[in-house]
């Protein structure tokens, strides 16, 4: 039996988890360095993920499979397409930066208290919340899927009721209750999402008989596996509303802004940019393959969801007050893009989902950073209370700019990649659509550049005068994702090649075709 | 010689590149390998230049393929570049004034401490605007175009410690994004058409002609309108206009190459390459001829009445380039004036804004231009620069807007038919007001009596003749903007170079060229006439009167801004603002509502729980009695 | 003797304990009062098994008796560290959880 990767890929960050819980009190600083070191070997693994997988082999590479519960046909079961592929190295990626950007974000107020130990719960919450995430990407049985899906909320519930920004102007007090309520929406959102879902992953196994995806998808390919119209589109909206609460999808969204809010802005890219993609990267493996006739049928219906989500999400943006929260918002509407590429149902719309979520990743973590950095010496959220910190800090506004032309899809950047794919993809089936959509890039350009011009430009206020600019460990984590989003806007291909087969196996599996272009056709 | 093409855009990226990352080590020559990487870029593009003349007409089409740069199943997008007449035409005007006005702002911007990261900007659009012209396909296009966009955002906010610039900046890439809209759904409109967005395919050649001429009208004219709303963003075209004025807060340097020479213009370069897409919809045509028709005098009247020589300046830009749209929409009888009235303009215009901008150098950046006033003794250099640029443009016979904008009046009367006499008669009518406003700027600034008084801290301006590294670039552009002209048309020189790019054709004129000459020169001889009566023999005042009603209205921009801001703006914010209360009441306040409904039903529930064992023991024992009586009745029945 | 009469008793029994769980304040009594129903509970168990003829019955009523034992030893435990905090043996007076 060959080297089981994909387990020891999520292993790592579990078993580190645990050993960074473990550090000694006094030993914060080790426990810092571990969570790192166990972060930069998992994306190590990762990466060999990445090389060993073959885009053009077969679809689910890597697979491990042993029993779990017998009982009930639970096995555990690992593999993992392109899609899956490219969302474990986004993980991976990521972790790094949050535990360097979360770095000091979660060292106790006073020293003394013995028992207490924060910094380490932090960091060990992190990675447990990251061995969560790689594994429900690589999980292939559905009842495997699913209880990570679940579990992932723990850790995350802790991370964000337990830290949150060190200055808030509220005062402590009232940052705890926000915090504590947003903490409590989070958890609330997603389990009522969850326990649906699992009413649906009950339904499957009662009608299908076991819980393997591949075996599923192939039953139900070779006519094995019959299921009445009416039960497929009930499970298929178990599945897809908690998906679409986790996504979050509008009107589910409203538990975003709250927690992105009031969580320390690592923990908000750790939600936003990893846990999130959870969410969508569900939708294209589980309801487009488990049901691909339901899919269609509510395509329409999710269509109009995502599109109000772009729209929706821009104008609220606009109008926020609150760095975080505008971010949060910004957040939802690319959510939408991503949501309607995946039911577009084209080539171009989904390989742009898929690379959509990668780019997102990257892009919020830049900018939600940055903006952390910046919160962080100033002590306020309020857009209101910056103004001008482009004199006193050039490489703080520099990066918070590009962070903020990656969110408008400035060509040239990652996302614009993805987000034309998408509009093309969902424009070559439903025109209409397509072009409101388009307008998100208008609005898009509007949140951000207001927020650069109250925050970066004009006269500089007193409170900032004094603001340094940002340190080694901040430009380190900042850097490398900036470089990332040039290349990847400029040289896509690597990501593309290996979602390419992936995205086409999807469609195949729904019987969409693309359609054709009218020229040529009539040629 | 293909693989030379890359190297225009690496020169200058580089140079952005270093200059922006370098940080402040490279502050003492940073403006130095801006310049040089600017030149270089200009140098490569002479190179080129001579190989394409080498070549045959018809073999003058250079490719370079870099990369596949997004390739999705169905939809091919890639890093390519195409070296034609038509892109080196804007590669020599690009990178030649662009080195120019490098070398300009040199001595311009010498005060300024972030002097480097200027030209680290103006390095990024000399990249982004060569990317606009050279690439292959409409997505690599719209890479330089938002390029160019995001560049000119910088600096027209280069000075963003004043709110007023950071506004106008952002204005500028907002509306800018409108326009961007316009193209993006145009390229996805040929991606559902053809399959494809490459020039090659679409537009076809003039022996091969592309899918473009298999397309049913109606996709043709959607295509092209949206072509068109990009064109209107980036060539401040009305609607999309509002922008240019505001631009000026940049440094004058960028008015000269962003907002007058060379982006401004890329909206005219968009429709000429699309010239086979436009040919096949006359609809289309229309709506470019009369947006084009509709700026030209929207412009001229704006810059009339400002009283700020930049705004002037832009109003006249906006104007000029509705005559080359007005050209380009002409289709093929029109599309080679419109790229020569674009480079001769790309000179006269660009020489004129330095000129601007040396005479606010020697006036503490003064740019009221009743604060002037008799400064041609103090800047000869200067006055005679601006002099011939002023010639220029208002057409004087000989000099190159004679040429260019003369040809273009004359396509549009051979247009033919009502439309003709309408778009000719607009033509004409924009002529003669050129004439006026820019006599009008002329006078007010170089001649009369000094008009300046010391500032509040009691500095009087000390007018000046600028640093040679200012002058020069002046000198070799009023040198084009007098003999650019001549150059090109005699012995149709330009018509001939640009026709297998674009394709020609001769309308039928009502007029003959002869007439169409001597009433452009007599309604210019009127248009100057009337403004040396209004400022040359009368003293000008230094506030300016409250003016008629349509003096006011044009230094409002004719209230387009004013509407902008009551019904987007003020509606947009009232749109937000309530998008925000629903979503914390009505969105989140169902949930929240469920939630609350929850806990009071737990509330009311916690009640039954009071802690006193005796009352728990006795609803065990009325539960154990009820199951019991149960029971029994089970037996019962 | 009709085996129905011990029924009756153990009925009777269980009633009296049941009322005085309800109706009386001291935890002491309240103790008892429970006691004096498991100890009706197994008389009545005793009573079948004597009815049915076969020992399941009295089995059971061993295992309360065990139950029952284990119980007053917690039980009186309880009441005791309750005495001490609160001074009171009332029932009444412990109906919070914490002091």
């Amino acid at each position: 039996m060959s080297f089981p990767l994909l387990t020891a890929t999520a292993a790592l960050p579990a078993v580190g988890a645990i050993a960074t819980a473990a550090v000694p009190a006094a030993r914060r600083n080790a426990a810092k360095a571990l969570a790192l070191l166990v972060s930069l070997a998992t994306l190590a693994l990762a990466i060999v993920v990445l090389v060993r997988f073959d885009p053009g082999g077969d679809r689910y590479q890597l697979t491990e499979s042993h029993a779990w519960i017998k009982e009930f046909g639970v096995r555990y079961e690992l593999g993992v397409d392109g899609i899956g592929v490219a969302l474990i190295a986004l993980t991976a990626l990521l972790i790094p930066f949050i535990v360097l950007a979360g770095w000091h974000d979660a060292d106790p107020l006073e020293t003394g208290s013995r028992r207490w130990r924060p910094t380490q719960g932090f960091f060990a919450l992190i990675l447990a919340v990251e061995a969560m995430v790689i594994l429900s990407f690589e999980a292939t049985d559905v009842f495997l899927f699913y209880v990570f899906f679940e579990a992932m909320l723990i850790p995350m519930y802790f991370l964000i009721g337990g830290f949150g920004d060190r200055a808030h102007e509220h005062g402590e007090a009232a940052a705890s209750t926000q915090r504590s309520y947003a903490a409590v929406k989070f958890l609330l959102y997603n389990l009522v999402g969850g326990l649906i879902m699992l009413a649906a992953v009950i339904g499957l196994y009662v009608v299908a008989g076991n819980f393997s995806l591949q075996e599923i998808v192939q039953a139900r390919a070779n006519g094995s596996l019959h299921m009445a119209t009416s039960t497929e589109r009930w499970l298929f909206l178990g599945f897809f509303f908690a998906f679409a609460v986790k996504a979050p999808l509008w009107p589910l969204h409203t538990w975003l802004p709250n927690a992105m809010g009031e969580a320390t802005t690592p923990v908000a890219v750790l939600i936003t940019a990893v846990v999130d993609k959870v969410g969508t990267f569900a939708m294209l493996r589980y309801c487009l393959q488990l049901f691909p006739e339901a899919s269609k049928w509510a395509t329409p219906a999710i269509l109009v969801l995502a599109l109000i989500s772009i729209i929706y999400g821009a104008l609220l943006a606009v109008g926020q007050r609150d760095i975080k929260r505008l971010v949060a918002y910004a957040s939802i509407s690319h959510f939408g893009f991503i949501i309607l590429g995946i039911f577009a149902m084209t080539s171009q719309g989904q390989s742009g989902a898929t690379l959509y979520m990668v780019n997102h990743g990257i892009s919020t973590a830049a900018l939600m950073l940055v903006a952390g950095f910046l919160i962080s010496r100033r002590g306020s959220r309020l857009i209101a209370d910056y103004g001008g910190v482009q004199k006193v800090a050039p490489v703080l506004a520099g990066t918070f700019l590009i962070g903020g032309l990656a969110t408008l899809s400035l060509p040239g950047l990652a996302p614009f990649v993805s987000e034309f794919l998408v509009l093309v993809g969902t424009f070559a089936r439903y025109p209409v659509i397509g072009i409101i959509a388009t307008f998100g890039i208008v609005l898009a350009a509007l949140y951000t550049l207001v927020l650069y011009q109250r925050t970066m430009t004009g006269p500089v206020k007193a409170e900032v005068e004094a603001m340094p600019d940002l340190r080694a460990r901040e430009l380190l984590v900042v850097a490398p994702l900036i470089v990332l989003l040039i290349f990847l806007g400029v040289y896509p291909k690597p990501v593309t090649d290996i979602v390419n087969p992936a995205v086409k196996q999807t469609l195949s599996d729904v019987q969409k075709k693309d359609p054709q272009p009218e020229v040529e056709a009539a040629k | 010689m293909e693989n030379l093409i890359a190297l225009l855009i690496a020169a200058p990226l580089l140079g952005a590149a270093v200059l922006l990352v370098g940080g402040r080590r490279l502050d003492a020559v940073g403006h130095w390998i801006g310049t040089v990487l600017a030149a270089a870029s200009f140098a490569v593009g002479v190179v080129l230049f001579t190989d394409l003349l080498g070549r045959s007409a018809q073999d003058r089409t250079l490719t370079q393929h870099l990369y596949s740069w997004i390739p999705v199943e169905g939809f091919q997008a890639d890093v390519a570049f195409r070296l034609d007449q038509l892109s080196m035409t804007f590669v020599l005007l690009i990178t030649g004034v662009g080195s120019l006005i490098h070398l300009y702002s040199i001595g311009y911007m010498e005060h300024d401490e972030r002097r480097r990261r200027f030209f680290g900007y103006l390095n990024l659009f000399l990249a982004a605007m060569l990317l606009l012209v050279l690439a292959d396909n409409y997505l690599l296009l719209y890479v330089g175009w938002e390029g160019v966009g995001l560049a000119s955002y910088l600096l027209i906010g280069f000075w963003q410690h004043k709110p007023s610039a950071a506004t106008a900046a952002k204005k500028a890439f907002l509306v800018n994004r409108v326009g961007d809209m316009g193209l993006s759904i145009a390229i996805m409109l040929m991606f559902t058409t053809f399959g494809t967005f490459a020039f090659g395919p679409v537009l076809g050649s003039q022996e091969h002609p592309g899918l473009a001429g298999d397309a049913t009208g109606g996709k043709l004219t959607a295509i092209a309108l949206m072509l068109l709303l990009a064109a209107c963003g980036k060539s401040a075209q009305v609607p999309l206009q509002s922008w240019l004025g505001d631009a000026m807060e940049g440094p004058t340097p960028v008015s000269a190459l962003i907002h007058a020479a060379t982006m401004v213009t890329a909206g005219v370069y968009l429709i000429v390459r699309s010239a086979a897409i436009f040919n096949g919809s006359p609809d289309a045509q229309l709506v470019v001829t009369v947006v084009g028709a509709v700026t030209l005098l929207f412009g001229a009247i704006v810059g009339c009445a400002k009283d700020d020589i930049k705004k002037a300046l832009a109003g006249s830009t906006m104007s000029q380039i509705g005559y080359m749209v007005l050209a380009a929409g002409l289709g093929p009888i029109g599309y080679v004036f419109a790229i020569m009235h674009l480079v001769t303009h790309g000179f006269f215009k660009a020489g004129l804004f330095l000129g601007a901008g040396s005479v606010m150098h020697g006036m503490n950046d003064e740019v009221d231009m009743r604060k002037y006033g008799g400064l041609r003794k103090y800047m000869p250099v200067t006055f005679a620069t601006f002099s011939l640029g002023y010639l220029a443009i208002i057409g004087f016979p000989g000099l190159s807007g004679f040429f260019s904008k003369d040809k273009i009046i004359e396509a549009a009367f051979a247009k033919g038919g009502t439309e003709g006499w309408i778009l000719g008669g607009a033509a004409l009518l924009g002529a003669a007001v050129t004439a006026f406003y820019m006599t009008r700027v002329m006078l007010m600034t170089f001649f009369g009596e000094k008009r300046w008084q010391p500032d509040e801290h009691g500095h009087e301006p000390h007018p000046h003749e600028s640093p040679r590294s200012m002058t020069i670039p002046m000198i070799v552009l009023a040198f084009g903007s007098v003999f650019a002209g001549g150059l090109f048309s005699i012995g149709d020189r330009f018509l001939n170079w640009l026709e297998p790019v674009t394709g020609h054709a001769e309308g039928d004129s009502p007029l003959s060229p002869m007439a169409v000459t001597l009433i452009t020169t007599a309604l210019l001889v009127v248009g100057v006439a009337l403004a040396y009566a209004q400022y040359g023999r009368r003293p000008v005042p230094v506030v300016a009167p409250r003016g008629s009603l349509l003096t006011r209205a044009a230094r409002r921009d004719l209230y387009q801004d004013d509407f902008n801001h009551v019904v987007l703006v003020r509606g947009g914010e009232h749109l937000t603002r309530s998008l925000v209360y629903v979503d914390h009441t009505l969105v989140d306040g169902v949930v929240n509502g469920t939630a609350a409904s929850v806990g009071g039903l737990s509330g009311r529930l916690r009640r039954l729980q009071n802690g006193f064992a005796r009352s728990y023991a006795v609803s065990m024992f009325g539960g154990a009695a009820l199951l019991v009586a149960a029971t029994l009745l089970m037996r019962a029945v | 003797m009709n085996p129905v009469n011990y029924l009756y008793l153990a009925a009777l029994l269980f009633t009296i304990g049941a009322t005085g769980v309800l109706i009386r304040r001291n935890a002491i009594v309240v103790f008892m009062c429970i006691e004096l129903m498991l100890n009706a509970c197994n008389l009545a168990f005793v009573v079948f098994s004597r009815m049915h003829g076969n020992l399941d019955g009295q089995i059971i009523a061993f295992f309360t008796m065990v139950v029952a034992a284990a119980e007053v030893v917690v039980g009186l435990a309880i009441i005791v560290s309750l005495f001490r905090s609160r001074h009171s043996a009332s029932v009444d007076d412990a109906s919070l959880m914490k002091l």
